[in-house]
């Protein structure tokens, strides 16, 4: 029971050739745009890679790339087969070529699927990952001495610039953590030691953020130290300023740019995964279509075309014959070169 | 005695007929990118021209944007004649007109210098608009209840992050303005009183930056008050500390900046005005040569192309001659040359004659 067949007279042979050759040109280019966009994406993850804890997401601009490179060769070979299925002489050659890479070509375009798939899934990951690297980055912020973490500063500074963002999840992140290094406070003074005394693990915290959770925006000079006393400052109350600091944490400033950058990037995926598809759904009925042909005297008789020659279940069990055999083959090969003497272990395989 | 003359064989000719249509529309591409380069140049200006004073600034652009436009018009119609030049007999439809276009091209061609030129010249004009500018900006910082005034200080602390500059010409810029609003001032505290009545203009001044001018490159948190009081902060220099703030100030830093795009952009449009005149030298050439052939005759035959038929001084005289004796034909004369005072065939009736019955029309 053959699955979808289509008639296909010589005319409409001709026509499916000629316009698959056109559009495996177009899916060339779309290949050509994901592994552009793949290499985009990475590179955008690179650049704040300071702030990642862990690297899982890079998986994303992988897959993309992989696959935007693999699909570049698979058309230019549909391609090649389109030109050659003009001509029933020169068709034949690729009988044998055709069906193991129908399976691989399948099996590359349902990458981009999980590609796209793997961009929402993932998302909690990449909160995750932010999390723990901004938490660290805030930690370390101070040490500009220590090397390997001299750089914190300036990442975190420029980040919350860039991102007009303030802290972890809000600018309340600052108080918690000792953001001025020691190298700067004055020992001597009451007002330090009784803040290093005023908690356990003697860090010296205050109600202040550093300069870069200022935002331009506000009317008034930045008020970036004592934050919570509405007394410090000439008319000034904390619960009502908003335009003061920015309001935004960092980590969602963070991954809403990502996943804007994904969701911007995910219909030109789908786009590209259709196309694929129906290119290769396109070539299986040309490939049927012209097997009809050969051999044939008279090239444009008309045949059918079709996905599958039996059902789907048949041709698994069809397919699992054949690797059995395969393998069988392989097995017997290796028994049949080795000597009588070692012949009790040959013998094992079989009775595995 | 012509000036560069060069002989042409036919395929010569066929030659560069086809070379020069293709640089033609190379020339309408080059015409595209001088466009581009204007609104290019127009929109970096337009962006920040809230820091600039009134100044005369908008005419390179609109020069650059005129130039390109033209020079794409002039060079269609340049690549459609030399695409006709091939065949003699088309030729002829193009014969008139190709003298004034090669003309008409030359003047263009200068006027394309002229734009090259005048982006360099632009740097004085820049400065000036934006020394007024930067100072104005800096004094209105803190109006930002004044309408018209109110994004000001959005755009200055923005400048200062982006271009990662401080003040005018430096930091000190800023202990000479009061940029922090009165409304923000408790003026029943005593320092507040002490500040204002230390000058004459009764402003709140103080040795304090706005947090646009730190450096995120400095190891420590940023010290934006109290900057010249070495006693006020532990560890702390304000003559050896460098990394505390943006050193450098706005008014260079722009000035930079500009100048790099000007002079990128009169670079390129230098390069473009060469390309130009070789087109516009390879047009003469074949015009030339095509009017030789005319001339003998024979499509077939070999001809001789130049610049100019005669030297440089005999042209010259050539044509003040043909001006002086286009401005007499304006006047009445009575030299009796035979060209000018030829009488009219139109039957108007004779002038300065007594009144007589009208003659039918004949």
């Amino acid at each position: 029971m053959v699955l979808l067949k289509i008639k296909f007279p010589f005319q409409k042979r001709v026509r499916l050739a000629q316009g698959l050759w056109l559009l495996s040109w177009v899916a060339m280019f779309s290949g050509a745009i994901t592994f552009a966009m793949g290499v985009f994406l990475k590179t955008e993850l690179h650049r704040r890679s300071e702030v990642m804890h862990s690297m899982d997401i890079h998986i994303v601009p992988n897959l993309l790339m992989a696959v935007g490179l693999a699909s570049v060769g698979i058309n230019i070979c549909a391609g090649k087969v389109c030109q050659d299925s003009l001509d029933p002489s020169r068709f034949p050659r690729w009988k044998t070529f055709l069906p193991p890479f129908f399976c691989f070509s399948v099996f590359i375009t349902s990458l981009l699927l999980v590609a796209m798939i793997l961009s929402f899934a993932l998302q909690p990951s990449l909160e995750e990952s932010l999390k723990i690297g901004l938490k660290n980055g805030i930690r370390f912020y101070k040490d500009t001495d220590t090397p390997g973490r001299c750089f914190q500063k300036e990442t975190i500074d420029r980040l919350q610039i860039e991102f007009q963002c303030c802290g972890n999840t809000n600018y309340r992140d600052w108080f918690e953590v000792q953001w001025i290094s020691n190298r700067y406070l004055d020992f001597t003074s009451k007002e330090v030691k009784d803040r290093v005394r005023s908690n356990v693990d003697g860090r010296y915290l205050l109600d202040g953020v550093p300069f870069s959770c200022c935002n331009p925006a506000s009317p008034r000079p930045c008020i970036q130290y004592s934050l919570l006393d509405n007394s410090a400052h000439y008319n000034y109350e904390y619960q009502s300023e908003e335009l003061n600091l920015y309001n935004r944490g960092c980590r969602q400033a963070l991954v809403n740019y990502y996943m804007g950058l994904m969701n911007t990037i995910g219909p030109c995926v789908l786009f590209d995964f259709l196309l694929q598809m129906t290119i290769l759904v396109s070539l299986r009925y040309l490939q049927t279509a012209m097997e009809g042909v050969i051999g044939q005297e008279n090239v444009e008789i008309e045949t059918e075309g079709y996905i599958l020659e039996k059902g789907v279940k048949e041709t698994l069990l069809e397919t699992k014959e054949k690797m059995k055999k395969i393998l069988q083959f392989a097995q017997v090969g290796d028994a049949s070169a080795v000597t009588p003497d070692t012949q009790p272990d040959a013998e094992k395989p079989a009775t595995a | 005695m012509a000036v560069l003359p060069i002989k042409f064989t036919k395929t010569k000719r066929d030659r560069l007929a086809q070379v020069l249509w293709v640089l033609n529309w190379i020339s309408v591409v080059t015409g595209i990118i001088l466009f581009i380069l204007g609104i290019f140049l127009k929109v970096e200006i337009n962006k920040r021209q809230d820091l600039m004073a009134e100044r005369q600034l908008q005419s390179v652009p609109n020069m650059l944007i005129a130039v390109g436009l033209i020079a794409c018009m002039i060079n269609f119609l340049g690549g459609k004649i030399c695409y006709d030049c091939v065949d003699t007999n088309k030729f002829l439809r193009w014969k008139l007109v190709m003298l004034p276009y090669i003309i008409c091209t030359f003047f263009f061609t200068l006027s394309v210098l002229v734009g090259a030129l005048m982006c360099y010249s632009m740097h004085g004009q820049l400065e000036e608009a934006l020394t007024v500018g930067l100072r104005d900006a800096m004094r209105y910082y803190k109006d930002t209840d004044t309408p018209g005034r109110c994004f000001l200080k959005r755009t200055v602390d923005l400048l200062q992050i982006q271009f990662q500059c401080c003040g005018n010409k430096g930091y000190r810029d800023w202990f000479q303005i009061q940029w922090v609003s009165n409304r923000y001032l408790d003026m029943s505290q005593r320092e507040v009183v002490d500040r204002l009545r230390s000058n004459v203009e009764g402003k709140y001044l103080m040795d304090g930056v706005p947090f646009s001018c730190c450096n995120v490159n400095s190891p420590r948190p940023c010290i934006q008050y109290q900057i010249t009081n070495n006693s006020a902060h532990f560890n702390y220099d304000y003559q050896t500390e460098e990394l505390n703030l943006w050193m450098r100030g706005c008014h260079q830093a722009l000035l930079d900046y500009y100048t790099n795009i000007m002079h990128s952009i009169g670079l390129t449009v230098l390069i473009i005005w060469l390309f130009e005149l070789s087109v516009l030298t390879g047009v003469r050439y074949l015009q030339t040569s095509l009017e030789n052939v005319l001339r003998q005759g024979d499509p077939e035959c070999e001809s001789d192309g130049w610049l100019l038929e005669n030297s440089f001084v005999e042209t010259a005289r050539s044509n003040f001659n043909i001006i002086k004796h286009l401005g007499k034909f304006n006047q009445i004369s009575s030299n009796g040359d035979p060209n000018i005072d030829k009488p009219s065939t139109a039957h108007y009736g004779p002038d300065n004659v007594p009144l007589k019955p009208l003659p039918t029309a004949s």
